[in-house]
C-alpha cells in the first residue's frame, strides 16, 4: 500500500466529516430539545441549544405517580432486570443450542435450522395475539419474568444463527486436546469453548440487551401496571395523541439510549469481527 | 452462571410481590395531573367512609382501551374503569360492563348524559363529567364573540395576517372530531334513517367548502396540530380556537379569555353542535365484587367526589346537584362549558359510530391538503368506508380441512418412520444423541412454546373470521377478500397490490441506500492508518444504538411543517416550507430518509469486516500488474465481498420489508394509507379496525409467503456463488 497523496486524505476526511454531520444533526436536534427551557419545537435548523436547562431531566428522572412513588426508579429498575435476565437467559439458551448444531449430529437438525429462520419471516406484531393468550395460560401476563421469557426466545433464532456461525469457524483440535487431557466435555465447553467465541458472545448479548432494552410493542401490550413499564413504555407518557412534550420526550430519549450508546462503544472492536465471522458463512 | 441465577430469582420474586396484596378495589383509568390528583382525593374519601380500600392504575390513553378487551375477558381486568362513553357498545357486545346497580337515580344526572350510557334502553355506567367543544376567545382582540357564522366571517380579514403568522380562527382541522360542529351545523346527516353511517350528503360538501374557504383566505393555517393551537393562541396571534375543557389548563397566565358556545350557522339557522363525550365509571362485568363495585362508582359520579373532581380535576360534571355548590356556580369556565354543552349531541355509542373515522379523516385531508373538490371528498369517504367495513364472510365447513391436516400429519409420520434406515440403530447413526439433546432441549422447548405454537396459531388464525371476540370458521375466505382485491380498485391505497408495490419499492429503496452508503462509507474507513478513524467509526455508529422508535418520532418532528428542523433548513436556504405528508412521493421519501439514517451503520459495519477479511496481497499483486483502481475494485474487493455481504443483505431486506414502526410512527401511512407497508397495513386490521384478527393474520400469512420466496431465491443466488 502506497502512503496516500494528501489531497486524497483530504478528501476523505471531508467524506467523512459531511456524513457525521448528517448523523449528528437529528442527534444534537433531540439534545437541543432537551436542554431548552421550552417544552414545545421552535422553527429553527441551529441544533445548538439558545438556553440551557436541566428542568426537563429533573422532571423525567425524579417522576413520581400520583401516590407519591419513585416511577422513573421503578421503571429503570425494571428495565435493567428485562435487559440483563433477557441476556443472561437468552444467551445461555443460545450458546447451548449453537454449540449443539455445530458440533452434534442429531435427526431434525437441518430441518429445526430452517423453521428458526422461517419465522422471522412472521411479522412480530401479528404474534402478539397468540403469545398474549399464551402468557395468559402460563399466568405470566403484567409480570416481568413473562416478558423476559418472550424476549429471549423471539430473540433466540438471531442469536443461535449467530453463534453457529462463529462456532463452524473454530478450529476443533483445540477441543480435542483438551478431551486427550481428560477433561469431561462439559468442562470442555465452558472452558476452551466459550473463551474463545469471545467476541461472537459479546455481539450476541448486546444484541439480546438491545432487544430487550429496545422494545415497545410486546412491553405496551403485556404490562399493566406503570411502575413495572420498561423505559420505552415509559417514554410514551410524553408522546400523547394530542399533546406533545418534546423537552421531556427528549430526556427521556437521550436517557433510554445513552446505555445502549455506551455498549456500542464498549463493544464496537468486537462488533466487526463478531459479525462478520458469523456471516460469512451464511 | 451463579450471578444470572440470581438475577432470574431477583426478577421473579419481585413480579410475585406485586400480586400478593389483600383484594382491593382495583381502578383504571388514563387520567394525568390535575384530574388524577382530584381521582385519588375523591378515592381516598371512598376508603375512608367505606373501610375498602381502592388500587389507582393510571394507564396510557392509546394503549388504554385495547387493555381492557384484553385484560377484563381474562379475568386480568379492574372493577371499576373510567372511559369515554362511545365504545360503550363495543364493550357491551364483548360483555364487559355491567349494568348499572338499582340504586341508581336518573335524576341526579344531566338526561343528555344518560342517554349517552344507554344500549337498548338499559344505563351501563355512572356519568362523571362531559366534554364538548367550545370556542375560546382571546378578549383583548376579540371584544364580543361571534354569534353566527356569517359575524365570524365579517371578522376574520382584520384578525388574521398569513404573513405575520397571525390568524383569526385555529383549531385542529383534520380531526373529524373538530369538523362535526360543521356537519351538524350545515345539517349534513352523519347516518342515514337505517343507522348507516351516509357521507355522500349535501351539507358534508357544504361544511367542506366552508372549512376549506377558511384555509383558503388564509384566516386559519394549514395541517394544525394541538401544539400549534397552543402556541398560537399563547403568543397572542390566534384570536379565537375551538378546543374543550382541557385545554384550559394549557393557555399561558398572560393571556385573557372567555369560553363561549360555537356560533350558528347563518345559511340553516342551526347551532354548530358539537359532540357531546360523557366520561362514565363503568363496573366490569367480571368484577368479583360487584356490590363494593358498583359502590365505588355510583360514590366518584354524585356528592363530595363530584365537587372534587370539578374543582380540583377542572372537569365539567354530569350531576345536576354539583351546580348549586358555590365553588361550582362561581367558576365561569365550568359553567360556560355547561352552557356550551347545552346543544351538544351524545356522540352515538354504536359500532357503526367507531367505522366513521377513518373514512372522514381521509376526506378532510383530501379536501384540505390533497385538492380534492369539497362534493368529491364525501363519495371519497363512501367508498373508503364500504371497503373497511366487511361483512362477514359465510361460514365454512372446518371438516375436510381438519381431514386435510390429519392426512398430512399421518403422511408425515408415516414418512419419517418408514424411512430407510439402514440396518443401524438412531443411536448408531446419532452417537451425540444425548448429549445433544441435553444442549438443546432447553431452547427448543421455549422456542417451541413462544415462537412456533403462536406461529402456527398466527397461521390458522387466516382461516377464521374475528368479530367481538367470537370466531367463525371461514376456509379461505379471507384470502379470496385480500387477493380478489374486493371493494376498491387495484390503484387503491387499501388494495392488497398496492400495498404490495408499495412495500417492495419500499424494500429495494431502502436495502439499496443502506448497502451503497455503508459500503461507500466502509471504504472510505479501511485504511487502518487513517488518523480519526476510531472517532468516525463510533459517531457514523450512533443511529444503529439509537432505539428505532425514538428515530421514528425524532424525525417525524423533524418533517413538522410548521416546527420541523428540515422546513428550518429549507427556510435558510430561503425555499418554501414543504408539506411533507400531503403528497406520496415527500411522505414516502421522508420514511426512506429515517430509515436510511437508522439502517447504514449495520451494512457499513458488516462491510468493515468484510473489507478486513480480504488479503492485501492481492491488491499488492494487482498493482504490480499494473491494474487500476476500479479494475482492483472490480476484479477483487465486490466478488470477495459479495460472500459476507450478501446474508447481510437478505437480513436487512427481511427486516425492512416488516420495518413497522417508521412507517407507523414517521407518516403514519399518510396520505390516505398510500405510504402503508403490508405489515402496518395488517396491524390496521388487527386494532383499528374492529379487531379483525383474522383478516390481519391472512395479511401476515401473505407477508410470509412473500418473504419465503425471496429467501428461496436468495439461497440460489447464494449457492450459485459459492459454486462459482
Amino acid at each position: 500500500m502506497k502512503k496516500p497523496s494528501w489531497l486524497k486524505m483530504a478528501g476523505i476526511h471531508a467524506g467523512l466529516s459531511v456524513m457525521c454531520m448528517v448523523t449528528l444533526y437529528p442527534v444534537l436536534w433531540v439534545v437541543k430539545m432537551a436542554l431548552s427551557p421550552v417544552d414545545g419545537m421552535s422553527l429553527t435548523a441551529n441544533p445548538f441549544p439558545d438556553a440551557v436547562t436541566l428542568d426537563h431531566f429533573r422532571a423525567v428522572l425524579w417522576s413520581s405517580d400520583a401516590q407519591g412513588r419513585w416511577v422513573f426508579g421503578r421503571q429503570l429498575l425494571a428495565s435493567l432486570i428485562v435487559g440483563g435476565a433477557t441476556t443472561g437467559v437468552g444467551l445461555s439458551l443460545a450458546v447451548t443450542a449453537a454449540y449443539a448444531l455445530s458440533r452434534f449430529r442429531f435427526p431434525c437438525k437441518e430441518g429445526g435450522m430452517q423453521a428458526l429462520l422461517i419465522t422471522q419471516m412472521f411479522p412480530a406484531t401479528l404474534m402478539l395475539v397468540p403469545i398474549y393468550s399464551i402468557l395468559q395460560k402460563l399466568a405470566l401476563l403484567d409480570s416481568l419474568t413473562g416478558l423476559v421469557l418472550v424476549y429471549a426466545t423471539t430473540s433466540l433464532p438471531f442469536c443461535i444463527w449467530m453463534l453457529k456461525g462463529y462456532f463452524d469457524t473454530l478450529p476443533r483440535e483445540l477441543e480435542e486436546a483438551a478431551v486427550m487431557d481428560g477433561a469431561s466435555p462439559f468442562q470442555v465447553f465452558i472452558h476452551v469453548v466459550l473463551p474463545l467465541a469471545r467476541p461472537a458472545l459479546a455481539v450476541t448479548a448486546l444484541f439480546s440487551f438491545m432487544t430487550a432494552w429496545n422494545e415497545f410493542v410486546l412491553a405496551a401490550t403485556l404490562i399493566n401496571d406503570p411502575t413495572r413499564f420498561t423505559l420505552p413504555v415509559a417514554l410514551q407518557r410524553y408522546v400523547g395523541e394530542y399533546k406533545v412534550e418534546w423537552g421531556k420526550f427528549a430526556a427521556c430519549a437521550l436517557v433510554v439510549s445513552a446505555p445502549v450508546m455506551a455498549l456500542f462503544f464498549a463493544l464496537q472492536k468486537h462488533l466487526v469481527g463478531g459479525l462478520t465471522a458469523g456471516g460469512v458463512k451464511g | 452462571m451463579k450471578r444470572w441465577a440470581a438475577l432470574l430469582l431477583l426478577a421473579v420474586a419481585w413480579s410475585a410481590h406485586a400480586a400478593d396484596a389483600p383484594a382491593p378495589l382495583k381502578l383504571w383509568h388514563a387520567y394525568r395531573g390535575g384530574e388524577e390528583t382530584a381521582l385519588l382525593q375523591a378515592t381516598a374519601r371512598f376508603t375512608e367512609t367505606t373501610g375498602v380500600k381502592v388500587d389507582l392504575l393510571g394507564l396510557p390513553y392509546d394503549a388504554y382501551a385495547h387493555k381492557l378487551t384484553n385484560a377484563i375477558p381474562h379475568g386480568a381486568g379492574p372493577d371499576v374503569f373510567i372511559f369515554n362513553h362511545e365504545r360503550l357498545r363495543n364493550f357491551h357486545s364483548q360483555n364487559l360492563v355491567a349494568a348499572t346497580a338499582k340504586d341508581f337515580v336518573r335524576a341526579d344526572y344531566f338526561a343528555n348524559t344518560v342517554e349517552a350510557l344507554e344500549v337498548d334502553g338499559t344505563v351501563y355506567g355512572y356519568p362523571l363529567s362531559l366534554k364538548s367543544l367550545a370556542l375560546y376567545v382571546n378578549t383583548d382582540l376579540v371584544p364580543r364573540p361571534p354569534a353566527s357564522t356569517q359575524e365570524l366571517l365579517a371578522m376574520l380579514p382584520s384578525l388574521s395576517n398569513a404573513a405575520e403568522g397571525r390568524f383569526g380562527l385555529v383549531y385542529e382541522s383534520g380531526d373529524f372530531y373538530f369538523h362535526a360542529p360543521f356537519l351538524f351545523g350545515f345539517d349534513g346527516p352523519l347516518f342515514d334513517a337505517m343507522g348507516r353511517a351516509s357521507f355522500d350528503t349535501p351539507g358534508m360538501a357544504r361544511s367542506l367548502a366552508f372549512v376549506k374557504r377558511l384555509q383558503d383566505e388564509r384566516w386559519m393555517p394549514q395541517e394544525v396540530s394541538g401544539a400549534l393551537v397552543k402556541t398560537l393562541f399563547n403568543d397572542g396571534r390566534a384570536a379565537m380556537l375551538i378546543s374543550g375543557p382541557w385545554f384550559a389548563g394549557e393557555i399561558a397566565p398572560s393571556v385573557r379569555y372567555r369560553v363561549v358556545a360555537l356560533p350558528t350557522v347563518s345559511e340553516t339557522g342551526t347551532p354548530m353542535k358539537p359532540f357531546l363525550g360523557v366520561e362514565a365509571a363503568f363496573v366490569s362485568a367480571r368484577s368479583e365484587q360487584s356490590a363494593r363495585a358498583h359502590a365505588l362508582a355510583r360514590f366518584l359520579s354524585v356528592g363530595e367526589a363530584s365537587r372534587v373532581r370539578t374543582t380540583v380535576g377542572r372537569q365539567i360534571p354530569a350531576d345536576v346537584a354539583a351546580y348549586e355548590t358555590q365553588e361550582v356556580k362561581e367558576d365561569t369556565l365550568i359553567s360556560s362549558f355547561r352552557e356550551a354543552a347545552r346543544d351538544a349531541t351524545p356522540m352515538p355509542n354504536t359500532l357503526e359510530m367507531a367505522r366513521v373515522w377513518e373514512p372522514m379523516k381521509l376526506a378532510l385531508r383530501a379536501v384540505l391538503q390533497g385538492g380534492v373538490k369539497p362534493e368529491d371528498a364525501g363519495a371519497l369517504a363512501d367508498r373508503r368506508y364500504r371497503a373497511l367495513h366487511r361483512e362477514r364472510p359465510s361460514d365454512a365447513n372446518p371438516v375436510p380441512w381438519l381431514g386435510f391436516m390429519g392426512a398430512m400429519a399421518l403422511g408425515g409420520t408415516a414418512y419419517v418412520l418408514m424411512r430407510p434406515a439402514g440396518a443401524r440403530s438412531l443411536r448408531q447413526r446419532y452417537p451425540d444423541l444425548t448429549r445433544a439433546a441435553t444442549y438443546v432441549a432447553p431452547a427448543a422447548a421455549g422456542v417451541l412454546v413462544l415462537v412456533f405454537i403462536p406461529f402456527v396459531v398466527g397461521l390458522s388464525l387466516s382461516l377464521f373470521h374475528h368479530d367481538a371476540g367470537q370466531y367463525t370458521f371461514v376456509g379461505l375466505a379471507n384470502f379470496v377478500d385480500i387477493l380478489a382485491s374486493r371493494g376498491y380498485s387495484i390503484s387503491e391505497p387499501l388494495s392488497f397490490y398496492f400495498t404490495l408495490a408499495v412495500t417492495l419499492l419500499w424494500a429495494v429503496v431502502n436495502v439499496v441506500l443502506h448497502v451503497c452508503i455503508g459500503l461507500g462509507l466502509a471504504l472510505l474507513l479501511r485504511d487502518p492508518l487513517l488518523k480519526l478513524r476510531g472517532m468516525y467509526r463510533v459517531l457514523l455508529i450512533i443511529p444503529w444504538a439509537v432505539p428505532n422508535y425514538i428515530t421514528a418520532l425524532m424525525w417525524k418532528g423533524m418533517f413538522h411543517r410548521q416546527f420541523g428542523a428540515i422546513n428550518g433548513l429549507l427556510a435558510l436556504l430561503g425555499l418554501e416550507p414543504v408539506s411533507w405528508f400531503t403528497r406520496f412521493s415527500t411522505a414516502f421519501a421522508a420514511n426512506v430518509a429515517t430509515n436510511t439514517w437508522l439502517g447504514f451503520p449495520f451494512m457499513m459495519v458488516v462491510a468493515l469486516g468484510a473489507l478486513q477479511s480480504i488479503p492485501q496481497e492481492l491488491y499488492e499483486a494487482a498493482e504490480v500488474d499494473g491494474a487500476s483502481r476500479w479494475t482492483q475494485f472490480r476484479r477483487i474487493t465486490l466478488p470477495l465481498l459479495k460472500p459476507a455481504m450478501l446474508p447481510a443483505v437478505v437480513l436487512g431486506s427481511v427486516w425492512t420489508f416488516n420495518m413497522f414502526n417508521i412507517i407507523y410512527l414517521v407518516s403514519g401511512g399518510e396520505p390516505g394509507g398510500g405510504t402503508d407497508i403490508l405489515v402496518s397495513e395488517a396491524f390496521r386490521w388487527a386494532f383499528q379496525r374492529n379487531e379483525q384478527y383474522g383478516f390481519a393474520a391472512a395479511y401476515s400469512v401473505l407477508i410470509f409467503l412473500v418473504l419465503l420466496g425471496w429467501s428461496a431465491f436468495t439461497k440460489r443466488l447464494l449457492r450459485s456463488e459459492e459454486s462459482a
